[in-house]
């Protein structure tokens, strides 16, 4: 049992406080933002009482953006279902194409194996904006320009080769004499794939999966250069609040809100099961 | 049925050369125990026959046909590794009952047969729990069961035993020959312990640095091992080894020890006036009278008793220090002067260089050639 002194649990509380603080602060102003409308949130000096409005989210969900200069069209919806459909799209593809991929160089020393691998990973060495001017006459030629698969194409720059590699990790850390004794209890290898190495892998690929996610949620510039605007996610849509009448801080708090809040509930849900998979442990002797 | 043959297996690993070039042949329904030390490349070739890698020149054939480029799976083995490689995400249930899985057994057959190996193996009452609620002798006899359930022709064991406490793997040596005879299956056991490898195996092949350097019953590899080290490997207290010159007189070739000259039954003619070293069980020892034929004096140095024999130490008047095996409530001496006598019979005689033993009667020796 460790022993601790009352002052010591004093100051750790404390400094805990300080950094919850520190970290959290710039989400709480922001939910709170998200109540306000422009005129107290740009108060002076700023007041932590003021009158919630739920205007914000009205205006993002109905789509009218009501400002001095008149009522805007906003897509808020839309580009929050765009990254929706965008992220999860693009993470399945990786994990359809990647896992196996993982796989294959985990298990399967083949010449050059080791370069492909490499060359998968250097993707994400490359800056975006580098590729971007290339990519955008390509894909104007190919008439992918603006479409979901030509964006869904991109954004496995960003997901695969971070599947691929940490997968790659997992299935190598399962001891081969356990995929082994499957097979010399007669299975195929695929099925050695599917009953041992997946269940095996699965938090691993259920952190990759997330990693890649949130990564791709995240993701502008791809979106800003390569789609317009119904096919743009929030990262980009959000710069719709920059209105000739000035910078909608209420509305683009609560867009803030809306695309923060996937993103979080899948992280708060996979964490339950991350936790619970990485102590399945035993697999050695 | 399943007998198994290997056919002049090459297997390398980049620059070096793991299995050289080697025979075997085992008969169906024999258990074949291969002895050797860490890196002799016992596990490779276990890997070797089940099919989970591949041999870079030479064939294996079970029961009769060319099994080299089949897969593992439709190899009909079963095999317990050394690591128990159970699968961790499963019941204990559901570990063993996966060859059967394989097999598309019915439900029904499927559980019945589990029970039934699980009983056999007592490890009946914990098949609901996962690998890491197991102890090590229950992942063990898990891992065991696995390889037994399918009733496999060929089962490749390999070390099973090695990471179990001292009191399971006593008893699995006892229980063990029982239930692969019952099983008629033509075995192949992996292990380091020379103890394990006599008791269970019909023959003994001793490997090292991938070649077989001995193949024969556990009792031609104990009286009459094909060289020192072999000789040295098995036996409990080790054998003495002492430098002798053999000369020759009227009544044969004796060798000097510790100037009693001690007459020496076998063919030996090549050995006189060589270097040579020569091997004495500790129990071809016998404490004797002083003044009876062949009396070594010697000083006690340390008496060890080892529950059913007591083992001394000696030293002889040249310094040379020899252990002496008796079976425990025999007469002995535990201090002080003592004569020791030595059985000429059972005495083993090496060339010095080569390590080889010299004037073999019966053994086969093997240097990458065909099993007889």
């Amino acid at each position: 049992m460790e022993h601790t002194s009352l002052l010591e649990r004093i100051l750790r509380g404390v400094a805990l406080t300080l950094v919850v603080i520190f970290f959290m602060f710039p989400i709480a102003w922001i939910f709170m933002m998200s109540f306000q409308t422009n005129e107290t949130i740009l108060r002076i000096p700023p007041q932590l009482i003021f009158e919630p409005t739920l205007a914000n989210y009205t205006a993002l969900i109905t789509g009218k953006l009501v400002t001095a200069a008149g009522t805007l069209d906003i897509a808020f919806m839309r580009n929050l279902w765009n990254s929706v459909f965008l992220s999860v799209t693009s993470v399945a593809v990786s994990l359809l194409l990647g896992v196996p991929a993982a796989y294959a160089f985990a298990r399967h020393k083949f010449r050059g194996s080791e370069d492909i691998a490499f060359t998968l990973l250097s993707f994400k060495f490359a800056p975006a904006l580098l590729v971007l001017l290339p990519l955008t006459l390509y894909f104007q030629k190919l008439g992918l320009a603006n479409t979901y698969i030509g964006l869904i194409w991109v954004y496995q720059l960003i997901c695969l080769p971070l599947i691929l590699w940490i997968v790659r990790g997992y299935f190598e850390d399962i001891p081969a004499d356990i995929e082994y004794a499957y097979r010399i209890g007669g299975h195929s290898w695929f099925a050695t794939f599917r009953k041992i190495a997946l269940p095996l892998a699965g938090p691993g690929i259920a952190a990759a999966g997330l990693l890649a996610f949130i990564f791709a949620w995240n993701n502008f510039v791809f979106a800003l250069v390569l789609a317009s605007a119904d096919k743009q996610p929030v990262t980009v849509g959000a710069l719709a609040f920059i209105t000739s009448s000035g910078i909608q801080y209420g509305q683009i708090s609560a867009a803030i809100v809306l695309s923060i809040t996937p993103t979080l509930a899948l992280a708060l849900y996979a964490q339950r099961y991350l936790v619970e998979g990485l102590s399945l442990g035993a697999v050695k002797g | 049925m399943a007998s198994l043959e290997l056919r002049k297996i090459v297997k390398r690993y980049k620059s070096q050369t793991v299995l050289d070039n080697l025979s075997l042949t085992v008969a169906d329904g024999e258990t074949l125990v291969l002895f050797g030390p860490s890196g002799a490349g016992k596990t490779v070739l276990l890997r070797l026959v089940a099919g989970v890698i591949d041999p870079d020149e030479g064939k294996i054939f079970i029961g009769g046909d060319d099994m080299t480029d089949v897969d593992a799976e439709f190899r009909g083995i079963g095999m317990a590794f050394q690591n128990f490689a159970l699968f961790p995400h499963m019941t204990a249930f559901d570990n063993i009952a996966t060859p059967l899985e394989a097999k598309r057994s019915s439900q029904g057959a499927i559980k019945a047969g589990v029970e039934s190996v699980a009983k056999l193996l007592k490890i009946a009452h914990v098949l609901s729990h996962k690998p890491r609620a197991l102890s090590n002798g229950q992942k063990q006899r898990t891992a065991l069961a696995r390889a037994l359930v399918g009733s496999p022709p060929l089962l490749l064991l390999d070390d099973p035993l090695r990471n179990v406490d001292a009191k399971l793997r006593f008893e699995m040596r006892l229980e063990l020959p029982r239930l692969l005879a019952d099983r008629g299956a033509t075995v192949v056991y992996v292990t380091q312990d020379y103890k394990e490898a006599m008791a269970l195996g019909d023959r003994i092949a001793v490997m090292s640095q991938g070649v077989i350097r001995q193949l024969g019953t556990p009792e031609q590899i104990y009286r009459e091992p094909a060289n020192i080290e072999i000789a040295r490997l098995f036996g409990d207290p080790t054998i003495n080894l002492l430098d002798v010159k053999p000369a020759r007189d009227s009544r044969g070739i004796y060798v000097g020890l510790s100037n009693v000259q001690v007459h020496l039954a076998g063919a030996y003619e090549t050995a006189v006036g060589r270097d040579c070293v020569i091997g004495l069980r500790p129990e071809a020892l016998s404490f004797v009278e002083e003044g009876a034929p062949g009396a070594i004096p010697v000083t006690v140095e340390a008496e060890t008793p080892l529950n059913e024999k007591i083992v001394t130490l000696v030293r002889t008047v040249r310094g040379r220090e020899i252990l002496v095996s008796r079976p425990a409530g025999t007469p002995g001496r535990s201090e002080g002067k003592a004569h020791i006598s030595v059985d000429g019979k059972s005495a083993l005689l090496f060339d010095h260089a080569s390590g080889e033993r010299i004037g073999s009667k019966n053994v086969v020796s093997l240097r990458n050639g065909e099993a007889a």
